[in-house]
C-alpha cells in the first residue's frame, strides 16, 4: 500500500505548483503512470481522496494515464514494446536494452481556478 | 487554466536518497538495498556474510521492519553495529528514514552497509534510499513464478540471490524457469544460487560483495 505515500508526493507537488501560480482552487490532476510501477488506481484515488481534504485540491479529479513499456535496443536501434517483461530484442536478440517509457511516475498538469 | 508540470512523484525521495548516496559514498562506503519476501532469508544471509566477511571488512546494518527489534537483535550478537529502523506498519523504507539514522553510525570506520528493507515484493522496489545497488533474494519456497509476478524488485536489483536451494528435492520449484524469467527480466544481474542454511553458493556472493568494496573505494581516494 506504498499509493499512500505516492499519493502525498502527487499532492505536495500540486500544493506547491497551485500556490506558485496563484490559484484558488485544483479542479483537475493529470497523472503519467508507467506500466512497470506498481500502482492500483483505485489506491492511488483513495489516497488522494483521503489526503487533499480541506487543501485547496479537495475533489480534485484524477486523470490517469498508463504509458506502455517501451525498450530501445541498443544494437540494432529498434523501438520494441516489452512483452512478459523479457527485456531482450524481438529483433536481433541483444540482451542490451534500455527503456523508452514505462516507469513515469508523473504529474504532467494541473486544471486550476 | 491547465499549469504544465511533467514533474516527478518521487523527486522529493529522490533528491534525499542522492544526498544519503553523495555522503556515503565520500566515506568510501559501499551500500547494499537489501530486498525480498518476508522470510526469504535476508536477516539469514546477512548472518552468513558478517561471519564470513567480518575479519576482511568492516560494515554496518540498518535494520527495517514494521515494528519489532527482532532482526536487529539477530544481527546484534554478531558484533557488528546496527541500526533499527521501524516504519510503523509502513511497507516499505524511504530516504528519509534512512538519512535520520546516519549519524548514529561511526562512518569513517565502515566500508559496507546493508541495509535490509521491510520484507515485501512489491513496494520497497519503488523507492532509492540512497543505495549503489539493490540485491533481491528470492527462496525457493516461494516458488519460481514470483519473478514475473513482480518483475520490477528483480529488474531494479544487481544481484539475485536464490536461496534455500538445500530444499530444492522437496519442491516442485522449477529452476531453470525461474531462471529464465529472471534473466530475461534482467540479463545484466548476476544469478547467485545458494543455501543460507548449508553455506553452498555464498562464496560467488562473498567474492562479488569483496569487488564491488573495493572498485568503491578506489574510486573514492
Amino acid at each position: 500500500m506504498h499509493e499512500m505515500a505516492i499519493a502525498q508526493g502527487i499532492l505536495d507537488i500540486v500544493l506547491k505548483t497551485a500556490a506558485e501560480n496563484d490559484a484558488t482552487k485544483v479542479t483537475g490532476i493529470k497523472l503519467l503512470i508507467g506500466q512497470m510501477t506498481q500502482i492500483q488506481p483505485e489506491s492511488l484515488q483513495f489516497g488522494f481522496e483521503a489526503l487533499s481534504i480541506g487543501s485547496i485540491a479537495e475533489g480534485a479529479n484524477l486523470e490517469i494515464k498508463i504509458v506502455p513499456l517501451v525498450g530501445q535496443c541498443n544494437s540494432c536501434r529498434q523501438e520494441f514494446s516489452i512483452e512478459r517483461y523479457c527485456f531482450v530484442c524481438p529483433h536481433c536478440n541483444s540482451t542490451s536494452v534500455h527503456l523508452v517509457s514505462g516507469r513515469e511516475l508523473t504529474v504532467e498538469y494541473l486544471e486550476v481556478e | 487554466m491547465q499549469i504544465k508540470v511533467m514533474t516527478n512523484i518521487l523527486d522529493s525521495n529522490d533528491q534525499v536518497a542522492a544526498a544519503v548516496h553523495e555522503r556515503l559514498s565520500a566515506a568510501g562506503i559501499f551500500v547494499i538495498n537489501l530486498l525480498g519476501s518476508p522470510g526469504c532469508g535476508k536477516t539469514s544471509l546477512l548472518e552468513n556474510t558478517i561471519a564470513g566477511l567480518k575479519n576482511e571488512i568492516s560494515m554496518a546494518v540498518i535494520e527495517g521492519d514494521l515494528f519489532t527489534a527482532k532482526d536487529a537483535e539477530r544481527i546484534e550478537q554478531y558484533g557488528v553495529p546496527v541500526v533499527q529502523i521501524n516504519t510503523g506498519g509502513g511497507c516499505h523504507l524511504d530516504a528519509n528514514m534512512v538519512n535520520n539514522v546516519l549519524d548514529s553510525l561511526d562512518l569513517r570506520a565502515l566500508d559496507l552497509i546493508v541495509i535490509e528493507n521491510v520484507g515485501n515484493l512489491v513496494c520497497p522496489a519503488e523507492f532509492n534510499i540512497g543505495e549503489d545497488v539493490k540485491v533481491t533474494v528470492l527462496s525457493i519456497t516461494e516458488g519460481e513464478d514470483k519473478p514475473l509476478k513482480y518483475p520490477l524488485i528483480f529488474k531494479q536489483a544487481s544481484v539475485v540471490i536464490l536461496n534455500k536451494v538445500d530444499l530444492l528435492p522437496y519442491t516442485s520449484f522449477d529452476m531453470q524457469a525461474a531462471i529464465t524469467d529472471i534473466t530475461s527480466i534482467n540479463p545484466d544481474a548476476l544469478l547467485v544460487q545458494a543455501s543460507c542454511r548449508s553455506g553452498v553458493g555464498l562464496p560467488a556472493w562473498y567474492d562479488w560483495l569483496k569487488e564491488q568494496i573495493r572498485i568503491k573505494q578506489a574510486r573514492s581516494m
